[in-house]
């Protein structure tokens, strides 16, 4: 059923034109070479693809349903509204699909120990989860911030048998998490498998993440294809960092006739300074690995960012969306935490589902677009994650629960 | 171009450490660190005692450093450091140190905002000799190379335990001045790895590398450590033990004299 082909590669060091790239310390430029040796040698195995089709098949339960969401559809009048469910895989969120992914080319490399960063949690989880299955010592690093916003995914991660160690450095979100995560790798990559999250960092992890995550997009396309008999008009996906979105988008960009939207998270706003949206208000820097879209100051410096979504709350962009924006293949929108908020509670109301705080930025957004569409067009969703860890959080800013902070 | 370039200093810093029989000392601070002006005093007071200088450029995410040289940035940013700064301060430094060695380093992200030409003018405008990039491998020098080399500026390469022979010749091709050994694969400020072990490595590079000379650094904290590793590298690099001087001394015009007495045993360990 996948397509295992690699199509629109980065050149051999791992540019998307000027993007991306290996801008990592001297010592980690051999573990990245392993990893992606590894990785190319086995996309080539068809027992590894096997195997990792098997477990998205009979562990994380693909293929997710592609549901068309008519009572939102109606609410919102105009486009048909199709939502790609990730949130049903194990697990809760797309995440899933990468840390399968990179765990099986962690053990086919050797490692006893996987690491990993996380924001939301969700990404923690999937390394947690796919750790226990693998039996390998797992520790995954967290913004003291994100652990107190996210607190049922910290606490998951500890029952799933692994480390949670809080990062306080710089904002204590998730590129401090990032960033203490690289210091770890940087002495311990012998034995340790860094599980990177998201669609950034440095070559091979854009190129790697995408790939693992693609299934998503090669799904979606299909089941339009079988239930509306034609391509969405529109496929449209949050971004963080960008794993769900080149997920989602990347099997759809040879379809000329499909528009490709990243929903960015506006926090209190896009003028307000208080954002995350890379894509839309950064400029071209270095971090992390890679050149990309960075929230940064004049003289370098990175900025803290903002969204109710910790998923969502990253400075940089994966640098592969930031070449696609620049060739005119993706477009931007971005919805503020208030419209995220709205959209989290349209859905559950209308159609019984609740959405993680990061999809409801892409529904926001998407449920707009499909407004100022004709009902015989399509508007695909990439609903990535559940909401149930966004609960405290939905809580809080509806009142019903005290905030404390 | 106007003025002729002044060529690189760090040559003649080992040529003149090689006649008078020591190795290099190379002591690192970070611009700014607690504040601009404590932070010249404490330039100028390590640069008497060193051979080169390495002058940090305070980034918001350290991506390579342990937790001294992580709070030494942050202190330096929340103290209101800007680029500027780390010029201005660099130029104090070469004001009053003609001969001395001088090496910018940082992350990618600060010059390449700036723009490597502009940064490279302004660097070599200040009296630098070299810069270090911490996250800009020789395969990624095509954003750096050309503007570096056109002010006259070594580009200083970084190698580790890791390195393969194919990366340490692929660093040596595109590195002016010296290697910076990294001694151990962790982070600034960690321990030192097992001293055989270094000393083969670092013959292997001199192997390979044409002779470039090797300094050798992340986790020298002792005068005795020092002491070992002149015996068979061209300089010693000591960063975290001296930053750690800024938080340990109980006010800060206790630092100065304290870095000063530490450089000084430091110096006296890499003569002997």
């Amino acid at each position: 059923m996948y397509n295992l082909d690699i199509t629109h590669a980065p050149d051999a060091g791992g540019h998307f034109g000027k993007f991306g790239g290996r801008f990592a310390a001297e010592t980690l430029m051999q573990p990245l070479k392993e990893i992606e040796e590894a990785f190319f040698e086995a996309w080539q195995d068809e027992a590894f693809h096997t195997e990792r089709l098997d477990l998205l098949k009979n562990y994380v339960g693909r293929a997710t349903p592609l549901y068309h969401a008519k009572q939102l559809t109606a609410l919102t009048g105009g486009a048909q509204i199709y939502l790609k469910r990730e949130d049903l895989t194990h697990t809760g969120a797309h995440k899933i699909n990468n840390t399968i992914g990179q765990g099986l080319l962690a053990r086919r490399m050797g490692k006893k120990r996987v690491i990993a960063e996380t924001g939301a949690g969700q990404h923690g989880v999937a390394t947690a989860t796919v750790a226990a299955m693998f039996g390998m010592q797992c520790d995954i690093y967290m913004g003291r911030e994100d652990m107190a916003r996210q607190m049922p995914n910290v606490l998951r991660m500890r029952l799933l048998g692994a480390n949670v160690i809080p990062v306080d450095s710089g904002t204590a979100t998730l590129k401090d998490a990032v960033n203490e995560a690289l210091r770890n790798w940087v002495a311990t990559c012998e034995d340790t498998f860094y599980i990177f999250g998201t669609a950034a960092g440095p070559h091979p992890y854009p190129l790697l993440v995408r790939q693992f995550h693609t299934v998503i997009g090669q799904e979606a396309r299909a089941q339009c294809l079988e239930q509306a008999g034609r391509l969405p008009d529109v496929a449209v996906a949050c971004v963080g960092g960008g794993s769900n979105a080149m997920g989602l988008l990347h099997p759809f960009r040879d379809d000329e006739s499909v528009r490709l939207v990243a929903v960015e998270a506006a926090g209190y706003g896009l003028d307000s300074g208080q954002h995350a949206a890379s894509l839309a208000k950064g400029k071209a820097g270095i971090l992390h690995g890679n050149l990309t879209y960075l929230l940064e100051n004049d003289e370098g410096q990175v900025k803290g960012t903002h969204s109710i979504s910790a998923g969502l709350d990253y400075p940089g962009v994966g640098p592969e969306l930031a070449y696609m924006l620049e060739q005119g293949r993706l477009e931007l929108e971005a919805s503020s935490d208030d419209e995220a908020l709205e959209a989290l509670q349209v859905l559950t109301r209308s159609e019984g589902i609740i959405p993680a705080l990061e999809s409801s930025h892409a529904l926001a957004a998407g449920t707009r677009l499909a407004e100022s569409m004709s009902a015989d067009q399509i508007v695909l969703i990439n609903l990535s994650g559940r909401g149930d860890k966004d609960m405290n959080t939905v809580f809080k800013s509806l009142g019903w629960l005290e905030d404390e902070s | 171009m106007s003025a002729p370039i002044t060529t690189s200093r760090l040559p003649a810093v080992f040529e003149r450490c090689k006649q008078q029989g020591r190795t290099a000392l190379v002591g690192y601070l970070t611009a700014g660190d607690p504040d601009v002006s404590t932070s010249r005093e404490l330039l100028l007071a390590l640069a008497e005692q060193t051979d080169i200088l390495e002058i940090g450029m305070p980034f918001s995410d350290p991506m390579a450093d342990g937790p001294v040289i992580q709070a030494a940035s942050e202190r330096a940013l929340e103290a209101g450091t800007h680029i500027a700064d780390v010029f201005e301060l660099t130029k104090n430094v070469r004001d009053a140190h003609p001969d001395l060695g001088i090496v910018l380093m940082g992350y990618a992200n600060v010059p390449y905002a700036m723009g490597f030409d502009l940064f490279s003018q302004r660097a070599k405008a200040a009296g630098a000799d070299g810069v270090l990039i911490v996250d800009i491998p020789a395969e990624e020098g095509h954003i750096c190379d050309a503007s570096l080399k056109q002010y006259g500026l070594d580009r200083i390469m970084l190698l580790s335990p890791t390195s393969t022979d194919e990366r340490i010749q692929l660093a040596s091709d595109c590195a002016s001045g010296f290697i910076y050994y990294v001694s151990l694969n962790g982070i600034t400020g960690a321990d030192m790895g097992d001293m055989q072990s270094i000393h083969d490595k670092v013959n292997h590079i001199k192997a390979i590398s044409n002779d470039l000379p090797v300094c050798v650094g992340f986790g020298v904290k002792t005068p005795e450590q020092a002491a070992q590793v002149a015996q068979f590298s061209d300089g010693v690099v000591v960063g975290s033990h001296f930053v750690a001087h800024i938080t340990q001394a109980a006010t800060k015009a206790d630092i100065k004299p304290a870095l000063s007495a530490s450089a000084a045993s430091m110096r006296k360990a890499v003569e002997s």
